[in-house]
């Protein structure tokens, strides 16, 4: 019944350069000059910044400089930068440290990432729907905000900068104007993992009293992270120990992670201009590409709504999983929802709360492009992608075909 | 042949895919993610995710994870729930390989280019002389699951591979130790997967609903007792009935759900001759009316000869009568040399008395 000779028949799985990879949002390589920053603290200068020794203090001024190279990208002062584990981290203890100082009720978007969503709902927090595109809807925060049952009482909102599986940018600049009109006491928080690649951090920085980032998501080690957090704000720490980061974060530093965590986001940001002008020709030929070729094809947000790294499409008639399967046969990396513990796909939260029509959904699949990715890639992935698509509704209609037929006879016996 | 073998976690798929890799297919290794909720094995049995992906590692095959859960909700899950309300006996294990394993799987499976789908269930598949397949007993009596897979057509035989149908399980233990398999100790699955030891079925389905406390009346009528959970009686039930000591067993005959009564008897008004049997499957071509075929009516135990009688329902009338078939229960049928199925079906609720 299935007549296709496999897609990847004439690939080596066994060589690596072979791979096409398009999932930069869920981990973009690291950039040499970040691997090459860390390096001489792997290795020769290993000792604990906290000393009071000679040794010690090379490795303080190291990510003392590190901390000024940061702030200066995310438009900052040096004391308001806070070295983390990663964006789940930044997350999770800017709304449960502000929970912890003075209760109060926490509020994000339904599109949220699960770091922040999954705190706010273990708070019995207030969730806010998004519009068609992805994003909060600003009306709905503001009635929320303004609601008697919680108005007075709102301690953090969390609003994503750009949304990880859709690619949406958030009208931040609007969110901030209503929480600071109608929750003036409010911590506002936005995960701006996704953001750093494609926004100038300055931008979101001066809207928002926290920001969460992750190191690995714009070439630095993964297990790295920044938050800004502005000086003075009713947060507790969640981790508490020998008082690192002024208090606000307890561990010893990690000082190689924190040396190539800054190297990549300088990068990141001299390049991002030049950056943001390639990658959007290479994901709008790949996107492009894919409807060309293909009937029944959703692109599930508008190019001005979300940023060049993310091509996300909704495919009629096909399920992720069986997409991703032929897609991986031939090499290319791609991802449809969030994964979770068993590696599962789960059925996107995001694409629901959009209100897309579970016919599209059932097909969804993100390709993410980052600063590896070469035409080389959008050819093969777009070829590869249309193939996919082609057998597996191809098969699907035969293998209907099929059962009924074997359902005719043995009911006919 | 490209193979998509279910892994489990367990050890009888973990040799599964080990003896396919030796007859020289090209096999991927699959785990079906079904569960959501708490179990014993923890969220989403990530315990048992990671045994097949460790497994399939060790063997140096491809593992993937195919997320089902809604599929096993709505076909596995929720049929479970009402049955309890309905008062009938439900096949959780049974609905899972008919609408998960032999169909959502077996589906996408040739959707994406394989020639097969293999389970690690103790049956084997084979040919008769005119080609027609047939549902054989796993080599190991002991651990025989073709009655659990009794629902495959011929279309579903012809696409199924049963790798270690031909071995018992002591050699399929050997196996996994042979290969170093970290599966190879780790006991059979025995309970409903979605219900944890520490919870139970009550617990389950008290999350989920509303339990009928219920008068327990002889077959005359007379009150006898009383249960808090109407929904959890089974026939056949002698214990939990709220009885007073002493005197003659008395076992549960009838669960009367509209009324809310349970009606107890001795061990002579439980036995039956006659069984009528619905939703019947037959592997190749229906029985002769009058032939005698070996009826099995659970997972493990006996089969025993009956004469068919009626084929629209099916009536099948027991050589001797025998303690009643719960409503709900999957009935197979074998041949009369107790070796391959010839169908089955559902255990109906009019269970007609000595017909």
């Amino acid at each position: 019944m299935t007549v296709d000779a496999p897609i990847s028949q004439s690939i080596d799985k066994n060589n690596l350069s072979n791979f096409v990879y398009l999932d930069h949002a869920a981990s973009t390589p690291m950039r040499a000059e970040a691997i090459a920053a860390m390096a001489p603290y792997m290795s020769g200068m290993y000792a604990n910044p906290s000393g009071s020794h000679r040794f010690a203090r090379i490795a303080r001024k190291a990510i003392d400089e590190a901390r000024d190279e940061v702030a200066d990208v995310i438009g900052c002062k040096a004391g308001e930068v806070i070295f983390t584990s990663g964006g789940t981290e930044g997350d999770n203890a800017t709304i449960f440290g502000a929970a912890r100082r003075k209760g109060g009720i926490a509020v994000c978007s339904a599109a949220e990432h699960h770091a922040v969503l999954h705190c706010v709902e273990n708070l019995n927090g207030r969730i806010i729907g998004v519009d068609a595109t992805g994003v909060i809807d600003v009306n709905a925060l503001e009635q929320a905000l303004q609601d008697s049952q919680i108005a007075g009482r709102v301690n953090v909102v969390s609003v994503m900068a750009v949304n990880n599986e859709v690619g949406s940018i958030s009208p931040l600049r609007q969110v901030a104007k209503i929480v600071r009109a109608n929750a003036p006491g409010a911590v506002l928080h936005t995960d701006a993992v996704q953001a750093t690649c494609w926004q100038d951090l300055r931008e979101i920085s001066k809207l928002v009293d926290v920001m969460s980032l992750s190191a690995h998501k714009f070439g630095g080690p993964k297990g790295m992270g920044v938050t800004m957090q502005r000086i003075g704000l009713e947060i507790d720490p969640l981790i508490v120990g020998g008082g690192q980061e002024r208090d606000r974060r307890s561990g010893t530093h990690n000082v190689g992670g924190i040396m190539a965590t800054a190297a990549a986001l300088r990068e990141t940001d001299s390049t991002r201009d030049v950056e943001i002008a390639r990658v959007t020709k290479l994901r709008d030929a790949l996107v492009d590409a894919v409807i060309a070729g293909l009937d029944d094809v959703l692109e599930t947000v508008g190019r001005d709504k979300r940023v060049p790294g993310i091509a996300h499409l909704c495919i009629a008639g096909c399920e992720s999983e069986a997409i991703l399967f032929l897609l991986d046969e031939a090499m290319i990396c791609a991802s449809a929802a969030s994964a979770c513990a068993s590696g599962a796909m789960e059925p996107s939260h995001v694409l629901s709360a959009m209100g897309i029509d579970p016919k599209y959904t059932m097909g969804a699949l993100r390709m993410s492009l980052g600063h590896t990715t070469t035409e080389r890639d959008i050819d093969r992935a777009s070829t590869a992608l249309i193939a996919a698509v082609h057998q597996l509704r191809r098969n699907k209609t035969m293998s209907k075909t099929t059962h009924n037929t074997t359902n005719k006879v043995s009911a006919s016996k | 042949m490209k193979v998509l073998v279910a892994m489990s976690g367990g050890v009888d798929s973990s040799v599964a895919a080990a003896e396919l890799i030796d007859q020289g297919h090209e096999v991927v290794g699959v785990t079906m993610r079904l569960w959501g909720g708490e179990s014993d094995t923890g969220c989403c049995s990530v315990s048992d995710v990671d045994d097949a992906r460790r497994v399939a590692q060790q063997l140096g095959i491809d593992h993937l994870v195919f997320n089902f859960s809604e599929d096993f909700d709505k076909h596995v899950v929720a049929p479970y729930v009402q049955a309890h309300v309905d008062g009938i006996t439900p096949n959780p294990c049974i609905e899972c390989n008919r609408h998960l394993k032999f169909d959502r799987l077996s589906e996408r499976a040739r959707i994406l280019g394989f020639d097969a789908v293999a389970t690690g269930h103790h049956a084997q598949i084979t040919r008769d002389q005119d080609s027609t397949y047939r549902l054989t007993r796993g080599h190991d009596e002991l651990k025989d699951q073709s009655y659990v897979v009794y629902m495959l057509d011929q279309a579903e035989l012809a696409f199924t591979m049963f790798p270690v149908g031909h071995l018992t399980k002591a050699q399929v233990r050997d196996r996994a130790v042979a290969l170093g398999l970290r599966t190879a100790t780790k006991p059979d699955s025995q309970d409903v997967c979605f219900i944890s030891r520490t919870g139970g079925r009550e617990t389950f389905l008290g999350h989920r609903i509303e339990f009928r406390k219920a008068s327990v009346v002889t077959t005359d009528g007379v009150q006898a007792g009383a249960v808090d959970a109407l929904e959890l009686v089974t026939i056949g039930q002698r214990k939990g009935l709220g009885l007073p000591g002493g005197g003659p067993k008395k076992y549960v005959v009838d669960v009367d759900m509209p009324n809310a009564r349970v009606v107890i008897g001795d061990e002579d008004q439980l036995l039956r001759t006659g069984l009528v049997v619905t939703n019947v499957m037959w592997a190749e071509i229906e029985p002769i009316i009058g032939v005698t075929v070996l009826v099995q009516c659970s997972a493990h135990g006996a089969a025993l000869p009956a004469v068919v009688q009626s084929l629209n329902p099916l009536v099948l009338k027991f050589e001797v009568a025998q303690r009643r078939i719960a409503p709900g229960q999957s009935v197979v049928c074998y041949d009369p040399t107790n070796s391959f199925v010839l169908g089955g079906g559902i255990a109906d609720a009019i269970n007609p008395i000595n017909n």
